[in-house]
């Protein structure tokens, strides 16, 4: 066979541009319908909702209209704007706490089997006492307002958090650590080096389990005993029957929700993208 | 017992020297990994160990970089008794094992912030020291990749990487298990040649563990045979072809003869302690 035919070259390049260029409009179609998707599902649900409890008569106290949630979060804006500024900043106070305890105690317990077999079994049943039980305690401990509140969030918020570190850690590859232990490395090189970074995507993916534990226990403690908060509000508004407004109490709270979900998955996005080929992570 | 085996050949130069080591895992009971292993390795010369799987050819390496206490016997490396981990040796693995947060670069230059000399000096003399990881990069073919992350790579050119990570800090002594046995034989007999040169250029010890008898016999000065689990060094081979050695010459009839000849050493070996525990990883 001659050689120079190889060399022949390809007539369909031309093609293969357009064709390429057709792709990516493909492509960014289907990123803003998945984009959109969200939104559009949120408002099919709400229409749905609306058209539910009108077709049906169903009374406000028991149901209320998402157009009447609406007006009732137009109505009391004030108050909704002030106590639900006190959950998140009793939610971020114990979250933030969380973070700092979940780390250093998941760390801890990842890189040393001692206290992985010493203190593991402990936290599992200091994890396995309901919180809400625990809230009475703390108030009767700290009095009535924020501090039972952000304990409360604490409380429920860092256990993921240490368990995820800690098995991001314990799990390091031996051979991974065989590589930095034959170079003279210590212990501490070690968890600093490959044990912390490598334990990264399970500490986000607990931050987001977290999160939603931490607005849970702030909330439930202001249910319990505080005198400002979206769980106060929600309390004081169900003993007046005003449902519309405990809804709008569970709606701010969705969103200050989606909202620290928001931020702690743009964090993860930039510091770990190694963890996801590349690939923002859903 | 005194072991009579060609392994004893113990020289004044010895660089590493093992002496009746026995090493035993999991406790009493246990099993016996090693086995009255003897064996000695001179300064720059390149050692190859074959044997059957699971006749603990990687618990060697562990033992010679003080990953792994010997259970009874001496272990020499440098002149010293080896009770920890050593700071003079690199290490690749069957598994290149590359941190995927950190890219090719930082990667090889990560032994630099560990390892003693260097740890303190890397923040002043940065720019020197990557200008020695980029030119290992270079020498092994990965000029331009230095940004990449180890996921972005062939396998082929991890194990690269990887190489580059166990020379950077100028180790005395090379450790290779198996480096190159997840690879594709043309990847492989590629990466023969670029350990060549790499060992060319600066002649550190090296003492490379593999199952593949061309390998060894392309690379090494010396083979050395291990018997079946529990291991001992039950043989060994000086293989005298001048180098650089090409890899035309694995094809030519000496080279064959060699080969077939520890081909037969293993087998023998094997069949020697009648238990022929091949499969026992």
């Amino acid at each position: 066979m001659p050689r120079d035919e190889a060399v022949v070259p390809a007539p369909v390049r031309r093609n293969g541009s357009s064709r390429a260029a057709a792709l990516a409009a493909a492509a960014r179609r289907r990123r803003r319908l998945e984009a959109v998707l969200p939104w559009l599902l949120t408002l099919a649900a709400l229409a749905l909702w609306e058209v539910a409890v009108r077709g049906f008569a169903i009374p406000e106290f028991i149901l209320p209209k998402p157009s009447a949630i609406a007006a009732s979060m137009v109505k009391w804006w004030d108050p909704l704007l002030q106590n639900s500024w006190q959950t998140l900043m009793t939610t971020v106070v114990g979250f933030a706490a969380a973070i700092a305890f979940g780390l250093a105690l998941g760390t801890a317990i990842g890189s040393s089997s001692l206290l992985y077999r010493g203190l593991y079994p402990v936290l599992i049943a200091f994890n396995s006492v309901p919180k809400v039980a625990v809230v009475p305690i703390l108030v009767i401990w700290f009095g009535i307002g924020s501090v039972p509140a952000a304990i409360t969030a604490f409380l429920l918020s860092f256990f993921p958090i240490v368990v995820n570190v800690a098995t991001g850690i314990a799990t390091v590859e031996p051979e991974l650590s065989d590589v930095l232990r034959a170079l003279g490395a210590r212990p501490l090189d070690i968890v600093r080096k490959v044990g912390l970074p490598r334990a990264m995507p399970f500490f986000f993916a607990s931050l987001k389990v977290s999160i939603t534990s931490a607005f849970v226990g702030s909330i439930i403690a202001e249910t319990v005993g505080s005198n400002a908060g979206i769980g106060h509000l929600m309390i004081v508004a169900s003993s007046r029957f005003d449902v519309p407004l405990v809804f709008a109490g569970l709606v701010v709270t969705a969103v200050m929700g989606v909202a620290m979900y928001g931020g702690a998955q743009m964090v993860e996005n930039r510091t770990i993208g190694w963890a996801t080929r590349g690939m923002p992570a859903a | 017992m005194p072991d009579s085996g060609p392994a004893r050949s113990a020289r004044q130069d010895a660089f590493v020297e093992l002496d009746g080591v026995e090493v035993l895992y999991g406790g009493d009971g246990g099993t016996l990994a090693l086995r009255d292993a003897s064996l000695s390795v001179a300064k720059g010369e390149f050692v190859a160990v074959v044997g059957p799987s699971g006749c603990g050819k990687s618990t060697l390496m562990r033992l010679v970089t003080g990953l792994w206490p010997a259970s009874d016997g001496n272990v020499i490396v440098a002149g010293r008794e080896v009770d920890g981990p050593l700071s003079i040796a690199g290490m690749a693995f069957q598994n290149p094992t590359l941190l995927p947060w950190r890219t090719v670069l930082d990667n090889v230059m990560l032994p630099l912030e560990v390892v003693v000399p260097h740890r303190g000096r890397l923040r002043r003399e940065r720019a020197a020291y990557e200008a020695q990881a980029r030119d290992l990069l270079s020498l092994v073919g990965l000029a331009g990749f230095e940004q990449r992350f180890p996921w972005q790579l062939s396998g082929g050119m991890q194990q690269r990487t990887s190489l580059c990570r166990a020379l950077i800090h100028q180790p005395a002594l090379l450790m290779l298990d198996e480096p190159f046995g997840a690879l594709d034989v043309f990847t492989r007999e590629e990466l023969w040649g670029v350990l060549q040169d790499l060992w060319l250029a600066r002649k550190p010890t090296v003492i490379l563990v593999t199952h593949d008898l061309r390998e060894a016999v392309y690379l090494a000065d010396r083979v050395l045979v291990m018997s079946a689990r529990p291991g001992r060094i039950v043989a060994e081979r000086r293989i005298d072809f001048a180098r650089p050695r090409r890899l035309a010459g694995t094809y030519a009839a000496e080279f064959q003869a060699v080969v077939q000849d520890l081909r037969d050493q293993i087998d023998e070996s094997r069949r020697g302690d009648g238990q022929g525990a091949g499969d026992a990883a």
